[in-house]
């Protein structure tokens, strides 16, 4: 079992309803969030291309957060997960500087934290909050390593892209392109 | 009459303290971490659910509201069985609970006074603020009549109040959602189909094979179904053909993108049709059968060349050609869209006439991947006695615009100016859900008006600027915290919607059906208010409709067959449209008849001057109207909105990016607020770009206060579209100031 995102970049309109989505669900505090939305352009007017994506924690199977954590806070679970235990969490924010990705914010009661892809919600078999609210529905989710799953099928079929894959992390937020 | 009385006030909240304070005791408690995974735990499994409907747009997207035990909304989650969401709400539904928990709601009725002098609020309790507005209803029919008393009006309060309203006996009754928005093309569309496009709008998007978008942003206005379906368009492989002088989202996902020159678009439409009949694309057996004034129309745009069309619109002839063969090699899959607000340059019931027209020849009207045959169920009218006959209504204030079929906001501010040539003088308003300060055009004529009324009451539920100049102000509940009217709304089959209260209105909040009813008892028409909860109502019309409160509880839509016929024409079927002639009209006989072009022509509009730049403006995803800039959730996603410029322009005008400017229009009114600026090749050289319904300045708006400027604000000239008086918003050009014009003023 191998968790990943899968974000189809084509159909994505940047309307951020994965970001409230989230918020709401995990009761992340006004001012901060474990998601947001970046918007590229390239070229100049009227040549242009825009690209929009969903961006979060990439659930790194190499994630540098873990390893450079001096309590275990950050830990991986099943799932190839990456979690932070908000009461072992000293609030150093080393992992905050090792994130290539920008993806953790200091929670104002002092942990760090960050997306979980709602493990509590796969806990009961339902999707991640930021996926299953995407009008658009260009978010993906499931088992990287069942060659059947809906996401293998697309990184099969489909071009694609990971963030910083220059960082080494092998991250697990994949962008249809 | 004392006309500095009705000067702007800033809503006081004083008198609330108490409730404010243990409302944030509990937030505190909401985001302690050790209770947090605790709690989270504990919540997910007692939550609630609670049936409703999104109230945050017009979209009316069926709901489930979480609550938890002790009453507070956690989360708001689409009803999968809804055809308006499919179980995802769009961002502000997903929101809709900062409405609830915005703590700087309306909390209790207010009553204008003056004190040492100065003019304020007062806190007042319901009862003394209904019986002065009963008064009010009474002493208005007296002296001038019940017709003088208008109510201006949006979303779900609106209907319940009309209802109050039609039974007091007045029809002055208007919403800025018609001549403000989408009016021309019910109109255009009406002439040549019979048939208003309506909302949601009959698109098959899903199944279409062509969709092409003309000042249509689908996915920055997120009409939820419609940015669903686009989105399982692009999947299947459809072809997108944006047209918009901006780079919009829609113009990303498209294989074509034609950055036309800003008020021009009429040009190209005649120029597609042009392409279209001289080499024969159309579809001839569609337009043989169903429509007439083909002829004409093929003699009409026959010197409309791309060739043409390319000096006016700076769109090349080969890309006009290009499109055009898509069109139809698609057809009649293809939709070219109505779009949405669609009053820009006074010509605008002809431009929708013209888009109309183009999808006419090439058959997508009832055609799969088209637009089909929508369908509603009418709910059926608790009973009540007929309203009496109004001698005159929003129709003989609009008189001048044969087409119009709604009331006319701004007409009924013109007849609210006092003025004795006026047959039709107003009086006293009535406000409910809509900011007319952000969203009607001419602030000063809007302001002239107000002052000139004898009387105004706003009931909303946050403290938007328009309550600022009212004599009583109710305060609303929202959504969440009330019973409202059954939705049902056109679609591919009907389907109806309920909303129950998840939890008991906040502070001294009340509903707008409650409101209406103790206005109604009070002066004397108790009669047409004949139960003592909505809740009677609903259950009443539930069971005329075979099913019950109970149940519609539990499931919160019901979707219902089809009786209507079939989504689409069958091969070769008989079909009589509901235009004069029972055919889509291409010549309208009716346009002519009355003096008016019977199809579209071009006419040049005006162009920025040197140092100007067009204002343009649109949605963003995250917000509706001016209404949700203050919601806790939308505006940590969207706090303010910035000046899209051009690199070049910035170049030239030494801007950076995030530089506070302000801007000054062509009749010398500044914006109130600086905006920032977002240098982006998105946006041509000769226009800027901002989100509308940001730059609030009501302090007691204390997220949105002076967060980037309003467009509205900044819109003094307005062309008026002759068919149906709507309101052309797209002629108005700014300069942009680096320098603070207001340094000098004293505020």
């Amino acid at each position: 079992m191998r968790y990943a995102m899968v974000i189809d970049t084509l159909k994505c309109v940047g309307c951020s309803d994965c970001v409230v989505a989230c918020q709401t669900e995990n009761n992340v505090p006004h001012g901060y969030c474990r998601d947001w939305v970046t918007e590229a352009v390239s070229g100049s007017y009227p040549n242009l291309e825009l690209e929009l994506r969903s961006e979060r924690c990439n659930h790194c199977a190499n994630p540098p957060c873990v390893r450079c954590c001096p309590t275990g806070a950050s830990h991986v679970i099943e799932g190839g997960i990456v979690l932070v235990t908000a009461d072992q969490c000293i609030g150093c924010g080393a992992c905050i500087e090792s994130c290539p990705y920008d993806a953790r914010y200091q929670h104002p009661d002092g942990y760090v934290d960050k997306c979980t892809f709602c493990h509590h919600r796969l806990e009961k078999g339902q999707l991640p909050a930021c996926v299953s609210v995407c009008p658009t529905k260009c978010m993906y989710f499931g088992d990287l390593d069942d060659p059947n799953s809906e996401i293998s099928q697309l990184l099969k079929n489909r071009k694609y892209k990971t963030l910083s894959p220059e960082a080494g992390t092998d991250p697990h937020v994949f962008y249809l392109i | 009459m004392v006309t500095s009385r009705r000067k702007f006030i800033k809503i006081s909240a004083l008198g609330v303290g108490g409730i404010t304070l243990s409302a944030s005791a509990v937030n505190l408690l909401a985001s302690n971490p050790l209770l947090d995974a605790a709690a989270k735990k504990n919540l997910a499994k007692k939550l609630s659910r609670t049936a409703t409907y999104c109230e945050v747009c017009f979209w009316k997207c069926a709901a489930w509201a979480y609550t938890d035990e002790e009453g507070d909304i956690k989360k708001v989650i689409g009803n999968d069985d809804d055809p308006h969401c499919n179980g995802r709400l769009c961002p502000r539904g997903t929101g809709g609970l900062g409405m609830y928990s915005d703590e700087d709601r309306l909390k209790t009725p207010l009553i204008r006074t003056t004190i040492n002098g100065e003019e304020t609020y007062r806190e007042a309790s319901w009862e003394e603020a209904l019986d002065l507005i009963a008064e009010k209803f009474t002493e208005i029919k007296q002296k001038y009549g019940p017709e003088s008393f208008a109510l201006l009006k949006h979303g779900s309060p609106g209907s319940h109040l009309e209802h109050l309203f039609k039974a007091y006996g007045s029809d002055t009754i208007a919403e800025p959602a018609y001549a403000q928005c989408r009016g021309p093309r019910e109109t255009g569309f009406g002439l040549t189909f019979g048939s208003w496009v309506g909302s949601p709008e009959p698109t098959d998007i899903r199944d279409t094979k062509c969709l092409v978008l003309i000042g249509s942003h689908i996915g920055e206005n997120m009409h939820n179904t419609q940015v669903q379906e686009m989105s399982d368009a692009i999947d299947n492989g459809a072809t997108i053909i944006t047209v918009d002088p901006r780079f919009s989202t829609a113009a990303s996902k498209s294989s074509h993108w034609l950055p036309i020159k800003p008020a021009t678009d009429i040009a190209l439409l005649l120029s597609w049709m042009h392409v279209l009949i001289e080499e024969e694309l159309y579809n001839k057996k569609y337009v043989e059968k169903y429509a007439i004034g083909f002829d004409e129309l093929k003699a009409h745009v026959k010197p409309f060349t791309p060739e043409w069309a390319y000096g006016i619109t700076t769109i090349k002839p080969e890309s006009i050609r290009e499109t055009a063969r898509l069109m139809a090699a698609a057809a009649p899959a293809t939709i070219i869209h109505p779009g949405r607000h669609v009053t820009w340059y006074g010509d605008d019931s002809q431009r929708e006439r013209a888009i109309a027209i183009l999808n006419g020849l090439l058959g997508s009207w009832g055609n799969r991947g088209g637009f089909y045959f929508k369908e509603k169920i009418s709910i059926p009218k608790y009973p009540h006695p007929a309203y009496p006959e109004p001698k005159w209504g929003w129709h003989e204030i609009g008189e001048q615009y044969p087409f119009a079929e709604m009331g006319n906001t701004s007409e009924v501010v013109k007849a609210t100016i006092p003025n004795e040539d006026n047959p039709y003088p107003i009086k006293a308003w009535m406000i409910a859900g809509t900011n007319l300060i952000n969203t009607l055009p001419q602030r000063e004529q809007t302001l002239e008006a107000i002052n000139a009324l004898e009387f105004l009451v706003v009931v909303d539920t946050m403290p938007m600027e328009i309550t600022g100049y009212a004599d009583v102000v109710l305060p609303e509940c929202t959504y969440l915290e009330r019973y409202d009217g059954i939705r049902s709304a056109t679609n591919r089959h009907p389907s109806i919607a309920v909303r129950i209260p998840a939890v008991k209105p906040k502070y001294n909040s009340k509903p707008a059906w409650w409101i209406s009813k103790q206005i109604g008892d009070r002066i004397g028409l108790g009669d047409y208010f004949n139960y003592n909860d909505f809740e009677e109502v609903i259950e009443w019309q539930l069971n005329k409709m075979g099913t019950s409160l109970d149940e519609m509880k539990k499931i919160g839509v019901k979707n219902f067959e089809r009786t209507s016929g079939p989504l689409f024409l069958e091969e070769g079927q008989d079909y009589e449209f509901g235009t004069p002639s029972g055919k889509i009209e291409f010549y309208s006989q009716q346009l002519a008849d009355l003096g008016f072009d019977p199809m579209p022509v071009y006419t040049h509009h005006p162009q920025p001057p040197q140092g100007f730049y067009r204002l343009n403006y649109g949605r963003s995803p995250m917000h509706t109207f001016s209404r949700t800039i203050n919601n806790p959730y939308l505006s940590d996603l969207k706090s303010e909105n910035t000046l899209w410029v051009n690199p070049k322009v910035a170049r030239i005008l030494d801007l950076k990016k995030d530089q506070p400017v302000w801007l000054k229009n062509q009749d010398g009114i500044l914006s109130a607020f600086p905006i920032k600026v977002r240098v982006t090749e998105r946006i041509r050289w000769d226009s800027v770009y901002m989100y509308h319904g940001f730059g609030h300045n009501n302090k007691k708006l204390t997220r949105a206060f002076g967060k980037g400027a309003s467009d509205a604000e900044l819109i003094s000239k307005i062309v008026v579209d002759p068919l149906m008086g709507g309101t052309g918003l797209r002629g108005n050009f700014v300069s942009i100031l680096t320098e603070d014009p207001h340094k000098n003023t004293k505020v």
